[in-house]
């Protein structure tokens, strides 16, 4: 049987008193897209945080690829194929759009500092083809027009869309998204989706969503979790959660709130 | 828009045209001045080559990498005695060891000045790994005792004068060529231009690579730098290590042109002089840095002091002061903020085309 990408078992963060998450199991398989929703405060940020290693967990375990991720720095864990975007855009504000896009192929770069500084013909090689790779990457939400601006400058919309070819860029086999539609009106959400849909067919990756937006996730994800007050409440198919009684009453309240 | 690029090997062969003309250029402003300038006029013109490599050095930590060091006198004081020491040692007076002869005598300092920068470097290494992982406050904190620890531990070592200091280091060695003997001021001058220019284009060039925009993702987000892979800690480290190889190398260059060490040269006030540099020049801009260099060494002399001498009054502090206040003020970015020179005159040039319009 094939390893799954992700497993994460038991995973539970506390913060002093609070349990932020409380026993969140994960199994992700090759190709899978899979939503993680919840009202806000759900914990959602918190499990990816604790997934791409910038929380420790307080206990459980995670593997990529089979990999334990015990002990390893965010980007050693980025290393093994996972990468991310932010609920509140991380972009490198002050470098152009390209820089950004660069730097997550910082981990493939071979030439050394030696070269860098001499200039040799294998440093202007190896940039070429990757500023041309950048740019192919960039071609996928049109921005490779606006390969020379500064990140910060880009309307927001496009911030957004930045972040997720930044995150391709480190030739992931798993991204996660955190809501990546976050202040985008209906119909470029719709496209949003659409693009989602498709980098995963070409880039053959596995995808992890947070989305506020039900109605969304359930138009693209195979399968979805849950959480609420940090507690797995639902995991399943849209058709399933849509009819869960608890997921309900999470999101809409239950008879005593209304 | 442009023709076909260049091949690669073409490039590379061009990317010598640059540095080989800066040292050229460079050159022929000493031979000037070697033949006009009276020996303080000199001195000035090595001290600013000094500060322009002290401000480069420590724009990569402080403007690059986005990381806080208040240190680096100390780590331009080891190079400086470090240098100054193996200098005094073969070609001081009464030297007992040989080091080059002559025809290389002259090849000495710079194989010096390389020792001076690689022990600064170490320097920078046993300091770096333990405190980058400190931020803003706390590291500047740290550096700064570091500087002071240096400074205490060199005004305690006897083998190098201790507080007395280090008298008679001397000239970088004679070059001969044919019967003519370049002067020492010459020596000392050939010297600073070749570190100075080296300074200013291997971190030109490194901040425009793939280890460059390691550093700059770290001074942007560190925590969207490690979710892209990047290693920040190695990034911090390689750039605090770098930073005190040419911080050592501005040691060097200043130890042989004042002939004297003294541990008092190195104290906090000389860490602020570069950050003042830095920040005036702009924090990410190299050419802002040697500007500001220029001008932070200049002013004082060719302007402050005349006007301190026609007025009688010593207003020269006062003045210095009142035009960095306004400054930061005015402009807290700098005089260049992250571009450089060379963008000013993509922007003119690119101003004057049709449209007149400029990306971003």
């Amino acid at each position: 049987m094939a390893e799954p990408l992700l497993d994460a078992r038991g995973v539970t963060m506390r913060f002093g008193g609070l349990k932020a998450v409380d026993d969140f199991n994960l199994v992700l398989g090759a190709g899978e897209l899979v939503g993680l929703i919840g009202p806000n405060g759900a914990g959602k940020t918190t499990c990816f945080n604790m997934l791409t290693g910038v929380y420790k967990p307080t206990s459980g375990a995670i593997t990529i690829a089979g990999q334990p991720t015990a002990g390893l720095k965010p980007h050693q864990i980025s290393r093994l194929g996972m990468t991310r975007t932010f609920q509140n855009i991380r972009l490198f504000k002050e470098m152009t759009v390209l820089e950004n896009v660069l730097i997550a192929a910082h981990q493939h770069t071979e030439y050394g500092m030696a070269a860098a500084v001499l200039k040799t013909p294998a440093f202007f090689s190896e940039e070429d083809a990757l500023a041309a790779k950048a740019t192919d990457l960039l071609r996928i939400f049109s921005l490779d027009a606006k390969a020379g601006w500064e990140a910060g400058s880009l309307p927001y919309g496009e911030q957004r869309k930045l972040e997720i070819i930044r995150a391709l860029a480190t030739e992931p086999k798993l991204i996660l998204l955190d809501e990546p539609a976050a202040g985008m009106n209906h119909r470029e959400t719709e496209g949003l989706m659409e693009t989602i849909a498709k980098i995963r067919k070409d880039f053959s990756l596995t995808v992890l969503l947070i989305e506020h937006d039900m109605k969304l996730v359930m138009g693209i994800c195979e399968r979805i979790l849950v959480l609420d007050h940090g507690v797995t409440i639902a995991m399943g198919t849209p058709e399933q959660i849509k009819r869960d009684p608890k997921v309900i009453a999470a999101y809409l309240g239950t008879d005593a709130h209304a | 828009m442009t023709d076909a690029a260049p091949s690669p090997q073409t490039r590379f062969r061009r990317s010598f045209l640059a540095p080989t003309a800066t040292f050229a250029v460079l050159l022929a402003l000493g031979g000037i001045l070697d033949r006009t300038a009276n020996g303080y006029t000199q001195l000035i013109f090595l001290f600013m080559f000094v500060n322009m490599i002290l401000a480069l050095s420590l724009n990569l930590v402080n403007g690059f990498t986005g990381q806080f060091s208040l240190g680096h006198a100390g780590f331009m004081a080891v190079g400086a005695y470090v240098s100054g020491y193996l200098s005094v040692l073969t070609m001081g007076v009464g030297a007992r060891l040989m080091f080059l002869p002559q025809p290389f005598e002259f090849l000495n300092f710079p194989i010096f000045a390389v020792a001076g920068g690689l022990a600064a470097a170490a320097a920078g290494y046993l300091v770096g790994l333990p405190s980058l992982r400190l931020r803003g406050d706390y590291l500047a904190i740290v550096t700064l005792g570091f500087g002071e620890i240096i400074r205490v531990v060199l005004l305690n070592t006897k083998a190098v004068g201790g507080a007395r200091g280090m008298p008679g280091v001397p000239a970088p060695g004679e070059l001969v060529v044919g019967d003519y003997v370049f002067s020492p001021f010459f020596m000392n001058y050939l010297w600073a231009a070749f570190w100075l220019t080296t300074t200013f284009f291997v971190l030109w060039r490194l901040v425009r690579s793939t280890h460059g925009r390691g550093f700059q993702s770290v001074r942007e987000d560190e925590i969207a730098a490690e979710a892209m892979g990047v290693n920040t800690t190695k990034m911090k480290v390689q750039a605090f290590v770098i930073s005190s190889f040419f911080a050592g190398l501005a040691g060097a260059v200043f130890a042989s042109a004042t002939k004297y060490l003294n541990p008092s040269t190195f104290q906090f006030t000389k860490s602020v002089d570069a950050i003042i540099m830095v920040v005036l020049g702009g924090m990410g801009s190299l050419t802002g840095s040697v500007i500001a260099a220029i001008i932070v060494t200049m002013l004082p002399e060719f302007v402050l002091r005349p006007l301190q001498e026609y007025t009688g009054v010593d207003l020269r502090m006062v003045i210095y002061s009142l035009l960095l206040i306004i400054f930061m003020i005015s402009r807290p970015q700098g005089i260049f903020g992250k571009a450089e020179v060379t963008d000013l005159f993509k922007r003119l040039t690119k101003a004057r085309g049709k449209d007149g319009r400029t990306s971003a």
